[in-house]
């Protein structure tokens, strides 16, 4: 326990859930498509639909998707900064399925790529993406994570492992998930340290390396 | 792991009487093994927060606020001008504590930047009480961010053994734990020992034992704003009856495994899912509706933590 997680976090208000968190899934959002979306198609779930504009869950969500911090007291402003910023953003709701009730999917649009995340806000402005396009993924977003799509074949976990290893970089957490045996595979490795720059793109160099993603911790 | 660790306030109690230090002299020294940090950049760290806290109160009293409902914003502002003005009924520092309290929790509703003391809905609460006794009685800076630091253990204990989520235990765990916290630094800051301070913070929690959480529409707002206030008198309270050395006989502890049971035996309806208790009134199911918020009964909505 931390005196400083009773006394704090500094955050813009109203709800640690339904603001804090929102933030954070939009920025972790954003670090997923790795760079500034232009276009963001915003579907909300449950609860996160039912009470969107009282708590600020539509500012917050798109305030990270600008990456403003949740004490950036921009997030008020965010949906008038979107434009500004080159951002269209839409909004909708969707029934998710069996999922919590403070979940939304996101469909990004940057200049280089698109991505469809699907999150929850746990509470505590605790939050995990569950999804990226169609595999499933658990990410907290509390550490560097790196995400790697490949073709699912033998080798490609040990050569990352090994490049971690070579810079020193411990591996906290790995999770590996696939549609199907032999098709595309994704990765998911939370570490202890800072992800250090060189590394990423020593990954993208790997032979069948489809995809590399560097979420910093928000 | 350092050896001011503490789980409960028994622990708390027994570490500060065996090294001769109050609550805050406890958690002060364990935040400090924690993070393997100087005992200034600790308390420098919460310096930060109370400064955050300040901007806060200062925003709550001068600006003029309103919720994205537009239900709430410039509570705290009333209180004050009627404070000013010589009207209040409460002593002077009560006076204080409940529109600087208001006015933070409504920073909070109007999408401001607070610190969560210990949730965001009842962040009023804590700074509510330690500016108003600042004021009044001119305590330093210093015995201020003690008195966070009593009320970070409070908050420490009661996290650790029950919950601070009003989803899951109902407001007495919010404006409950936070009441408790703000009661506890109040004793700290004007010179009480641990065990006042814990005494204190056990009589404003069985205050507001089995408080239920109700929001409606399922927003922060109603009644969360107006309990920042009245928790902030009643952490005022509190502190008096535990310095007057009136007995409290129940241990802290206890009273939080009980607020647990009590947390634990609430319907969903009274736990943050605007379903009951003030969300179900009628004119708070007509005000939800022309928020534009869908009636939660049939949604199976499971709104904000605070």
């Amino acid at each position: 326990m931390d005196a400083f997680q009773i006394i704090g976090p500094v955050m813009i208000g109203p709800s640690s859930s339904h603001t804090a968190g929102a933030v954070r899934i939009g920025r972790l959002a954003r670090a997923i498509l790795g760079e500034q979306p232009v276009r963001a198609e915003i579907l909300l779930h449950g609860s996160f639909a039912c009470t969107v504009r009282g708590h600020g869950t539509d500012r917050a969500l798109v305030a990270g998707l600008l990456g403003f911090d949740v004490a950036d007291e921009r997030v008020r402003e965010a949906l008038e900064l979107a434009p500004r910023e080159g951002l269209e953003v839409t909004f909708g709701e969707k029934d998710l399925g069996d999922v919590h009730p403070n979940s939304v999917q996101l469909n990004l649009e940057g200049r280089e790529g698109k991505v469809r995340v699907e999150a929850s806000s746990l509470g505590g402005a605790q939050v995990v993406i569950k999804k990226i396009d169609a595999f499933e993924v658990e990410i907290y977003g509390d550490l560097p994570t790196l995400v790697a799509a490949y073709p699912d074949r033998p080798g490609v976990i040990a050569a990352v492992a090994a490049l971690l290893a070579g810079v020193g970089v411990n591996i906290a957490g790995m999770r590996v998930s696939r549609r199907e045996a032999g098709e595309q595979a994704l990765m998911v490795v939370e570490t202890d340290q800072a992800i250090p720059p060189g590394l990423v793109p020593a990954m993208r160099a790997l032979p069948m390396m489809e995809r590399v993603i560097q979420i910093d911790p928000v | 792991m350092t050896r001011y660790n503490f789980q409960s306030m028994a622990e708390l109690l027994r570490i500060a009487a065996d090294e001769g230090l109050t609550l805050a002299g406890v958690v002060l020294r364990y935040q400090e093994d924690l993070e393997g940090k100087s005992r200034e950049e600790v308390r420098r760290a919460m310096g930060e927060r109370l400064a955050i806290m300040r901007a806060a109160a200062r925003k709550g009293l001068h600006e003029d606020l309103s919720s994205p409902s537009g239900l709430v914003g410039g509570g705290g502002k009333l209180l004050e001008e009627r404070r000013l003005a010589g009207q209040s009924l409460c002593a002077t520092t009560t006076a204080r504590a409940i529109a600087l309290a208001m006015a933070i929790a409504e920073v909070n509703a109007s999408m401001g930047r607070v610190v969560a003391a210990p949730t965001a809905g009842s962040c009023g609460i804590l700074p509510g009480v330690l500016l108003a006794l600042e004021a009044e009685k001119g305590l330093e800076e210093d015995l201020l961010i003690d008195g966070l630091f009593a009320a970070a253990g409070i908050g420490m204990v009661a996290a650790g053994q029950a919950s601070l989520s009003g989803a899951a235990l109902g407001c007495q765990a919010e404006i409950g734990v936070a009441a408790a916290m703000a009661a506890a630094a109040a004793v700290e800051m004007t010179g009480g020992d641990a065990v006042q301070a814990a005494n204190a913070a056990g009589v404003a929690l069985q205050g507001l034992m089995g408080l239920v959480c109700d929001p409606v529409g399922g927003l922060v707002e109603i009644p969360c704003v107006i309990r920042n206030a009245t928790g902030a008198a009643h952490a005022l309270v509190a502190a008096d009856i535990a310095l007057a050395g009136v007995q409290c006989y129940i241990p802290f502890d206890e009273i939080v495994a009980a607020m647990v049971q009590v947390g634990r035996a609430l319907p969903p309806e009274l736990r943050e899912t605007g379903a009951g208790g003030i969300a179900a009134c009628p004119t708070a199911r007509k005000l939800a509706r022309q928020m534009g918020i869908r009636d939660t009964h049939t949604h199976g909505a499971a709104p904000a933590e605070g």
